[in-house]
């Protein structure tokens, strides 16, 4: 399940060069230095305070590194506009909110340009294609702060999707979510990404909802990382030496369960 | 009735009223959006020094209204998008801005009826040069939230997948708190500071119960603004009669009224049909 593609160079989607991020004297991340192929899906955990957010940031050009360089199919992130969808942490629309999802995902087609959007069928055929895409063809015409936290979170990833990007980055969709909501966000957002040739990055600091869709994860801990495919990195050896003392690694029906002390 | 729609007077109020009704009501359907009522509000108390203090200088109140609130608008909005900020500052804002106007007030003897005027608005003895300077600065605002519909509702909804696809989030609603102080200065000049927040946020909240969609609801508001305001004037102008020709009941008691009347038959509307 690696990065299909073209045979020779497959397309980088995401490279950081030494990056380096500090927040006053604080240091978040610390030579990060790594490269995501096109049509990857790659789980971005770690900690509290790992520094996942962080990077995504960086990857959409809210923030520049303090050292490194950090390039987005090539270019520098701010010369990405339209490749990248984003889904950000936390979605909890007012419940009064005058859209329908429809008009919530439209935003994603063509949202940041200027002018009152006149109905238009290109724009209708994306929404509802979206739409379907995350099994939310029903909830169209519904008002969108009405509905419940895993719907929205779909309509939030098919307002990320709408208008074809490249590369999606989700932030903790996992988060506010029980096993069996996780468990579908995560293979719903594996399924469109193969059908829409996307890559992703996704965060979470739980590996086990993931570990079966991942084709490499990328292990944050104190500002350091560590990527290749689950075996590869979540072992007792490499995460040692990543959090730079003693880490368990414990194996349970199925479930991994890293144990990095304090 | 046909002595109503005969009088030039109330022709000229039935032009401007519609004009900055429409305008609140577009400018209010996003205060609402973005939970910027209080400053709404603050921006066109403040507005009220401004004006008195042109009044006091003998110039129209409109560009002491305008100059004011925008004035207290870019202060509102150098605090930053935080809520709590926001509200804290537009609070301090409001206060100093009323300190200075309630002196204002006290120094102005020339006209009696100067504080009325600013309360009241003047709907029924507009200048005719001060209607052409309304429709334009109407048509300019409206023009501006037109070209800010787009990204101000994706800014409003969803600010950082916004941010990701390259609107200038924090620039835009810096843009939109300036239109929004142009605006409600406007409402204030022609309808009152009183009842400049009723019209503001009234018909904007009906439509929001009324209305699914946003497009659809913005015009709605508008129409709903409209409706209030020439019933409120109508009415006004039947109050004549009633009080035996003595004296007719000021606009903005039946406007404020009819707003409110709207918004509560509204909720009371969608509390039915979402049960």
């Amino acid at each position: 399940m690696t990065a299909p593609a073209s045979p020779g160079a497959a397309t980088v989607a995401v490279a950081f060069a030494n990056v380096g991020f500090r927040r006053g004297e604080r240091r978040i991340l610390s030579r990060l230095s790594f490269e995501i192929k096109a049509g990857e899906f790659v789980g971005i955990i770690g900690g509290n305070g790992a520094g996942k957010s962080t990077l995504l940031e960086l990857v959409l050009g809210f923030i520049a590194p303090t050292e490194g360089t950090v390039r987005v199919f090539g270019n520098s992130p701010h010369g990405t506009r339209g490749l990248i969808g984003y889904v950000p942490q936390r979605i909890e629309l007012d419940p009064d909110l005058p859209l329908r999802a429809r008009d919530f995902v439209a935003l994603g087609v063509d949202g940041a340009r200027f002018g009152v959007p006149f109905p238009n069928a290109v724009r209708r055929a994306l929404v509802d294609e979206a739409l379907g895409d995350v099994d939310a063809r029903a909830l169209a015409e519904r008002p969108v702060g009405r509905l419940s936290g895993g719907e929205q979170q779909r309509l939030a990833i098919a307002q990320a999707i709408v208008g074809r990007p490249k590369l999606l980055l989700l932030d903790e969709p996992l988060a506010s979510l029980d096993l069996g909501g996780a468990a579908e966000i995560v293979t719903l957002t594996a399924r469109v990404a193969r059908e829409r040739g996307m890559t992703v990055l996704l965060v979470s600091h739980d590996l086990n909802p993931l570990a079966h869709a991942m084709d490499r994860v990328l292990y944050l801990a104190d500002g350091r990382a560590a990527i290749g495919t689950v075996d590869e990195v979540v072992n007792e050896d490499t995460l040692s030496r990543l959090y730079d003392r003693p880490v368990d690694v414990l194996r349970v029906r199925g479930r991994i369960i890293v144990v990095a002390g304090d | 009735m046909a002595e109503f729609f005969a009088s030039p007077n109330v022709q000229a109020a039935l032009v401007a009223s519609a004009i900055v009704a429409a305008l609140s009501a577009a400018i209010g359907y996003f205060v609402v959006l973005r939970g910027l009522s209080f400053a709404g509000h603050a921006v066109t108390d403040v507005g009220l020094t401004g004006g008195a203090g042109a009044m006091l200088l003998g110039l129209d109140p409109l560009f002491g209204l305008i100059a004011f609130s925008v004035g207290a608008a870019t202060a509102v909005g150098a605090f930053g998008p935080r809520a709590r900020e926001r509200d804290v500052a537009t609070g301090l804002v409001l206060a100093f801005a009323l300190g200075i106007g309630a002196v204002f007030l006290h120094l102005q003897t020339k006209f009696a009826n100067a504080q009325s005027t600013l309360l009241f608005g003047s709907i029924f003895d507009l200048d005719p040069a001060l209607l052409r300077v309304v429709a334009a600065v109407g048509v300019f605002a409206i023009a501006a939230i037109a070209a800010m519909y787009r990204p101000l509702l994706f800014a409003s909804v969803a600010p950082e997948v916004a941010r990701s696809a390259g609107v200038p989030v924090r620039a835009l609603g810096f843009a939109f708190l300036i239109v929004m102080a142009i605006g409600v200065a406007e409402t204030a000049q022609i309808v009152g500071v009183l009842i400049s927040t009723a019209l503001l946020v009234g018909p904007a909240e009906t439509a929001i119960a009324l209305v699914r969609d946003p497009l659809r609801g913005i015009v709605c508001a508008m129409a709903i603004g409209i409706g209030v305001t020439w019933l409120g004037i109508a009415l006004a102008f039947a109050s004549f009669d009633w009080s035996r020709g003595a004296q007719s009941w000021p606009v903005s008691f039946f406007v404020a009224l009819l707003a409110l009347a709207a918004y509560v038959a509204a909720r009371a509307y969608r509390r039915v049909r979402d049960a």
